[in-house]
């Protein structure tokens, strides 16, 4: 019980992100008595009920972070040797390929980075420049190393100061997906294991902010350090999601506000993958990112496309929870997602009681006035 | 979680669907057993109270504490004949059991004060519920101390009243 009262102090927190939930979930969950109030109107507690029950039986927020497995296709007399051989072909000949592909890419990337890293350390502006493509080239390898098919829709991004860019996130590849062509740095939360490692030596080059989703304090910080990296002329652009979580790539959540009150304009990026040969879906609950990748590395390819949009700016007398969910409106629909009114972090802790507060009171509102009326 | 379909045979779908009276076909009740998986993180074979408020709508509904009772715990069969009562070919008498929660078969006033309490939280005294609760029975021919059975929660409500019905998706 006492975890839960944990998750319970760092959620009033995220409350100041989220706009007024009642204008998306259903409404007349709680009866409103009209004309003179009569017992039944007292005892009929039927669509209170009936929305706990559907709720158990299925509900929008459970539903984004499923993984939706392709359906068998090699069920029958000669689809089946085939699809034997391909996963014959798939472990035994491309995965040993992609391993190979991949190590000689790092120990490039090594023999390069180190001496770099080390030896040019007074030379802070070709330092920056030697990394950065260094840090691309270790992307395209990951995508080869999975045979990644991407198409790259739009102007690419330009480097400009004063400008954000936002995308809907499924997987930690999306990062690399998107650093293979423009050096970006990003916001991350800090992970454990050699993820962590490579967050802390490598992606520094490139200028990443790390946080921590269960420090409720952290949130100012965040914000300070990226203020402070957008304004300077000299960092790469920066990379947002934020949805805070990974989604199914079925469904967007809400987007964070923490990255439309910065002042500057966001450039919306939505990326599509396309399940045809594997669901790059990283499901966090289920699989680590080693077992994530190594699942990528044994399948065919994975395909799928980036759109880079039109940079939006706030508009005058738009919020900027308002502005989010108008970049999020454009992701969605350049990206075929559909739109879901909770608060990715609800993944890692209950909502607020403020909502069930919130339908207590009109409830007890409305009985009241019609008390009072007698 | 797999393939869920296949944990379940057809000799348990029909054993679920006698359970809970026939008022789930077989695909729905298939359907349901893909949630309860869905639920029940650790396949313990019952879903926890805690996982249940894992689901945003639910934790938000302000009869979740009142369902949580009687559905914290359950294992699969169970669980489906606790949704039956919301089945759309469910009877009155299956719906009414939601609001006798000590199953004596009658709805005394403490009961549906209790409802209330849930249900207006704390935006209302308790001494405001029992006041609005007294003056609308007695209005309705009753007392504080009459208990409400069957047929006074169909007159009272009639027909059109008890529209509790909850749809499985079925893919």
């Amino acid at each position: 019980m006492s975890e839960i009262s944990k998750l319970n102090s760092s959620c009033s927190e995220l409350d100041l992100d989220r706009p007024n939930l009642e204008d998306y979930l259903p409404t007349g969950s709680i009866q409103q008595p009209h004309g003179k109030l009569r017992l039944r109107d007292l005892l009929d507690i039927s669509p209170t009920l009936t929305e706990a029950a559907g709720a158990i039986v299925d509900d929008s927020f459970t539903r984004c972070f499923k993984s939706i497995p392709p359906e068998p296709w090699n069920w029958n007399v000669y689809l089946f040797p085939l699809w034997c051989l391909g996963v014959v072909v798939r472990y035994g000949i491309l995965f040993p390929v992609r391993v190979l592909v991949l190590t000689i890419g790092w120990i490039i990337f090594l023999l390069c980075y180190i001496p770099v890293h080390l030896l040019l350390k007074g030379h802070d502006k070709l330092r920056k420049k030697l990394e950065r493509c260094l840090v691309e080239l270790i992307c395209c390898f990951f995508v080869a190393s999975w045979t990644g098919v991407v198409k790259y829709h739009g102007p690419r991004p330009s480097m400009r100061p004063k400008q954000v860019f936002v995308s809907n996130h499924t997987s930690m590849i999306d990062f690399i997906v998107l650093e293979q062509m423009t050096p970006f740095a990003v916001i991350m939360q800090k992970h454990p294991g050699w993820v962590g490692l490579l967050q802390s030596t490598i992606l520094e080059s490139v200028g990443c902010i790390w946080f921590n989703r269960s420090e409720a304090k952290d949130r100012e910080i965040v914000t300070r350090k990226l203020r402070e990296h957008v304004e300077g002329a000299d960092n790469n652009p920066l990379l947002i999601f934020p949805e805070g979580t990974c989604v199914n790539n079925h469904y967007t959540v809400m987007f964070k506000k923490g990255a439309f009150e910065l002042n500057c304009t966001v450039c919306p990026i939505a990326i599509k993958y396309n399940k045809i040969f594997v669901d790059a879906f990283w499901n966090s609950r289920k699989q680590s990112f080693t077992m994530h990748l190594l699942q990528l590395m044994t399948s065919w390819a994975v395909v799928c496309d980036v759109w880079y949009l039109e940079p939006q700016n706030l508009k005058p007398g738009e919020t900027p929870i308002e502005f989010a969910e108008r970049v999020r409106d454009i992701i969605s629909v350049r990206a075929g997602l559909k739109k879901v009114p909770w608060d990715g972090y609800l993944k890692y802790s209950r909502p607020s009681p403020k909502h069930r507060e919130q339908k207590q009171q009109s409830f007890a509102e409305t009985v009241l006035r019609h008390l009072e009326e007698k | 979680m797999g393939n869920a379909s296949s944990t379940l045979t057809q000799y348990d779908i029909e054993e679920v669907q006698e359970h809970c009276n026939n008022l789930f076909s077989q695909q729905e009740i298939v359907s349901l057993y893909q949630r309860f998986c869905q639920l029940d993180r650790n396949a313990k074979g019952f879903i926890s109270a805690d996982e249940f408020l894992s689901v945003p709508e639910f934790a938000m509904n302000p009869l979740s504490q009142r369902l949580l009772k009687m559905v914290d715990g359950l294992n699969f069969k169970e669980f489906v004949a606790f949704l039956s009562a919301f089945s759309a070919k469910a009877s009155m008498p299956q719906k009414i059991e939601l609001y006798d929660t000590d199953r004596n078969g009658k709805v005394t006033f403490n009961d549906i004060l209790d409802v209330l309490r849930d249900l207006s939280g704390t935006f209302m005294s308790d001494k405001q519920r029992e006041e609005v609760l007294s003056q609308v029975l007695q209005e309705a021919g009753y007392t504080r101390e009459s208990s409400l059975l069957l047929d006074d929660f169909v007159k009272i409500l009639d027909k059109p009243g008890l529209k509790m019905e909850v749809e499985v998706p079925v893919d």
